[in-house]
């Protein structure tokens, strides 16, 4: 007959706890070996939950709304269907920059972050021409519901974009730092590449939306 | 670099720091955690103060008060509290206690002080981050305030905004720059929250300790886990709302109103829908109360297993209940709308997933008691709050299942009893759960004793305080009195409730009066208290085993290691009545024969 030394439940049929936190010791379970998540991706996927449930509520009361007596559907300027495809090829450019930076081939990786993020901005200045083109045909902020919508979600998403331009940024600065190791640099891209993949999906959204009308 | 060699560093740059980096833009979690707190009492200084003024006017409506008046000019004519200025009061006080006190003091404050501390890392994941998020709250709040003092004063829509009354600047004369004020204030509020949020959770999964999986966390831990998802969920859903509320404000966009005559004039706005805004508020609004009572339902396990040297009745189901009200909170927005044209089948669904809430609730509230059954209590300040918190969560959550049933709300919507129901839950319960909080982990805090006596004073007058001032308000919602009316008494058939309504203000002006006391000890016993030790309650959680008050980066040369869960109170055959987290195994000694041995 053993003393309790704790009242813990036990449970043998489980590995022994474990805590993210590396090194030796008695604590030691099964995942402590396992190199832990960068923080910053586990924030990074957190921001991308916050911005979809944003523009879930933004696209949700545009759904309700839009089924309302006084909704007239705004014509769409064509620019539209040209900085979608801009945007896609941004994705892919920092695609072939993901794959370039573990492999060691610095320069290459660095170049396409740096296409991708050109493309990303050539982008945004194609977003204010659609604006522009919708001003000229008369089309405000407040000429009518779906106009509402069209100005508030393309401007929610051009700031998040923006965001994401930083962070390319960010990402292209440290490509070119010898310092940092190329796996470190590599896990940024990474980290950069989640987002910004996630603002390109967004977008597709929207344009569905906007679109569907 | 070495572990003792890392310590050495923070040692050496703590003593670098001059006291405005080290005390003001501090980066460290701890100051953080206090930076919200101490604002928070502050802040809920004026929420309470606003409400004693909406107390004077129902308890004695009509009276004169030519000194408030010399005090604000703006809110009085001729001594007597103007209307427009109570419906600026009732907006403000609402708008202050939920999101500038509670929300603040518990996320932010406690939050903020005790993750890295009971998890035993040494700071949050991201401290610039961190710093930020607690230096978005002052501009918040200077913005907020800011509304009582330009045109037309502050909004008079209610916390809950609805428009058209807080989208038509036209509609009341606080709708005007004030409620835009009362907007921007929130959307940069609820950036720190985001900002606070992200932190948390990246922190419990990614910085816990050797030896601390996520089922040994503290149920503290777990709250203030689930509390963070909570806010990252929801808060962005009013985020959304505001900015579509502010473009109807100042650029004449139409999602929220609809055709409206003001004043014989037609507006430019067509066709948006009000409701529109209340699901968006809503499904914020619900989980908002649930980020507000979370916390202090871990807080209180921890201190109700402290104090009753027993170990927390059933860990997973208080884990698993919680998970359960978090996921729950996000389905049961619909029952704050039954009266606003809502189809009957869409209130039946609503119905029930409210009324299925009530089971993991019902799940912690038998946990608790099971851990109080045949204990050893000791009836600190912190235990008796914690205890009140349990009374008055079960108080407030019985009238909630009145409130859950359309039948029944529909009668009583938007009456003194809904305004019962939630002041015992938010304004009593969870405001409990922050008195307990800083009885508890004060002496951590700052490393000095707060005087007891006066503590359990406090708690007498505050516990009958708050039953003497909002139990009596549900037979005012039964009597058919309507909230947020400035003179119900001009109702022929609510005038006999006058009397009922002074005793409720003389008892609110007494609670109010007794939270003095607290204040007072804590000043006094932040100068001049005691010196805490170490581990003054005997508790087995991690922040236990760090210096009173800890040190910049906590833990000193090492780190430290968990080898059990946070709850092994009086252990058989140990020598001490707990066990600290960090003992490991052997270390606990064998008794000589077993009469313990059970399992």
């Amino acid at each position: 007959m053993s003393a309790l030394q704790t009242l813990e439940k036990p449970r043998a049929d489980r590995p022994p706890p474990h805590g993210p936190a590396a090194g030796e010791g008695p604590g030691r379970g099964p995942g402590d070996g396992a190199p832990a998540l960068q923080p910053a991706r586990v924030a990074t996927w957190l921001l991308v939950g916050v911005v979809t449930i944003l523009f879930a509520s933004f696209s949700s009361t545009y759904l309700a709304r839009r089924t309302l007596a006084d909704w007239r559907p705004v014509a769409m300027p064509p620019i539209l269907w040209v900085n979608t495809a801009m945007l896609l090829a941004s994705s892919a450019a920092l695609e072939v920059a993901r794959r370039a930076a573990p492999r060691g081939r610095k320069a290459a990786a660095r170049r396409a972050t740096a296409v991708a993020a050109l493309l990303g901005a050539g982008f945004l200045v194609g977003q204010v021409m659609a604006w522009r083109a919708l001003v000229a045909a008369g089309v405000y902020l407040a000429t009518s519901p779906h106009s509402d919508f069209f100005y508030l979600l393309t401007g929610a998403h051009g700031l998040h974009l923006a965001g994401g331009l930083v962070a390319l940024g960010y990402a292209w600065w440290r490509a070119g730092r010898v310092a940092v190791p190329t796996t470190a640099q590599a896990a940024t891209l990474t980290t950069v590449a989640v987002y910004w993949h996630f603002v390109d999906v967004l977008w597709l959204y929207l344009l569905v939306i906007l679109f569907w009308t | 670099m070495s572990t003792s060699h890392a310590a050495a560093t923070t040692e050496h740059v703590e003593h670098e720091l001059g006291f405005f980096r080290k005390y003001i833009f501090s980066l460290d979690h701890k100051i953080i955690g206090i930076q919200y707190l101490l604002t928070s009492m502050v802040m809920a200084l004026i929420g309470g103060v606003l409400a004693m003024l909406i107390r004077l006017q129902l308890g004695f409506p009509g009276w004169r008060w030519p000194e408030l008046q010399a005090l604000m000019p703006g809110g009085f004519q001729n001594g007597v509290l103007k209307p427009d200025f109570y419906l600026a009061l009732v907006t403000m006080h609402g708008t202050i206690m939920i999101f500038f006190v509670l929300t603040t003091a518990l996320s932010g404050g406690f939050g903020n002080f005790l993750i890295p501390l009971q998890i035993g890392a040494r700071d949050m994941a991201f401290p610039f981050m961190n710093a930020l998020s607690y230096w978005l709250y002052p501009p918040a709040v200077v913005l907020l305030l800011a509304a009582f003092v330009v045109t037309g004063g502050a909004p008079s829509s209610g916390w809950t905004a609805y428009p058209p009354l807080s989208a038509v600047a036209q509609a009341a004369p606080g709708s005007g720059l004030g409620q835009t004020l009362w907007l921007l204030s929130l959307v940069v509020l609820i950036l720190a929250f985001l900002f606070g949020g992200l932190n948390y959770i990246t922190t419990v999964l990614q910085l816990r300790a050797r030896g601390m999986s996520m089922l040994r966390l503290p149920l503290t831990i777990w709250a203030m886990f689930i509390t963070a998802l909570l806010m990252l969920l929801s808060f962005p859903v009013l985020t959304a709302a505001v900015i579509m509320l502010l473009f109807d404000r100042l650029a004449g966009t139409s999602f929220f109103v609809p055709e409206v005559v003001v004043g014989g004039q037609l507006l430019s706005h067509t066709g948006g829908n009000p409701i529109l805004w209340q699901h968006l508020f809503w499904f914020l609004g619900h989980p908002e109360v649930y980020v507000l009572i979370l916390p202090p339902m871990g807080m209180v396990s921890d201190i109700l297993a402290a104090n009753s040297r027993k170990p927390i009745f059933g860990y997973p189901f208080m884990v698993g209940s919680m998970a359960a009200i978090g996921i729950l909170s996000f389905l049961v927005w619909g029952h704050h709308m039954y009266t606003s044209g809502m189809h009957p089948l869409v209130g039946m669904a609503f119905m029930t997933t409210t009324l299925a809430i009530a089971v993991p609730s019902a799940v912690k509230t038998f946990n608790w008691l099971a851990t109080l059954w045949r204990a050893r209590i000791r009836f600190t300040p912190a235990m008796l709050f914690a205890i009140g918190f349990v009374s008055l969560f079960v108080t407030g959550g019985l009238t909630g299942v009145f409130l859950a049933q359309p039948p029944v709300d529909i009668q009583m919507h938007d009456t003194y009893f809904v305004v019962a129901h939630f002041h015992f839950v938010m304004a009593s319960a969870a405001m409990f759960g922050v008195f307990a909080g800083v009885y508890h982990w004060f002496p951590k805090m700052f490393g000095r004793m707060l005087n007891e006596r006066l503590g359990r004073l406090h708690f007498w007058l505050t516990f009958i305080g708050i039953y003497a001032t909002f139990f009596p308000m549900h037979f005012l919602g039964f009597a058919g009195v309507t909230r947020r009316y400035y003179a119900y008494q001009l109702f022929e058939r609510l005038r006999d409730v006058q009397p009922l309504n002074t005793a409720i203000s003389i008892a609110a002006f007494g609670l109010g009066l007794a939270q003095l006391l607290f204040i007072a000890n804590f000043v006094y016993s932040l100068f001049w208290g005691p010196r805490a030790e170490r581990n003054p309650w005997r508790a087995t959680t991690l922040e236990w085993q760090a210096p009173s008050p800890p040190p910049h980066g906590n833990w000193g040369a090492v780190e430290p290691e968990v080898h059990r869960w946070a709850y092994d109170y009086s252990v058989p055959g140990a020598p001490e009545d707990f066990i600290p987290q960090t003992t490991p195994a052997a270390a606990v000694a064998a008794p000589a024969h077993g009469h313990g041995g059970h399992a």
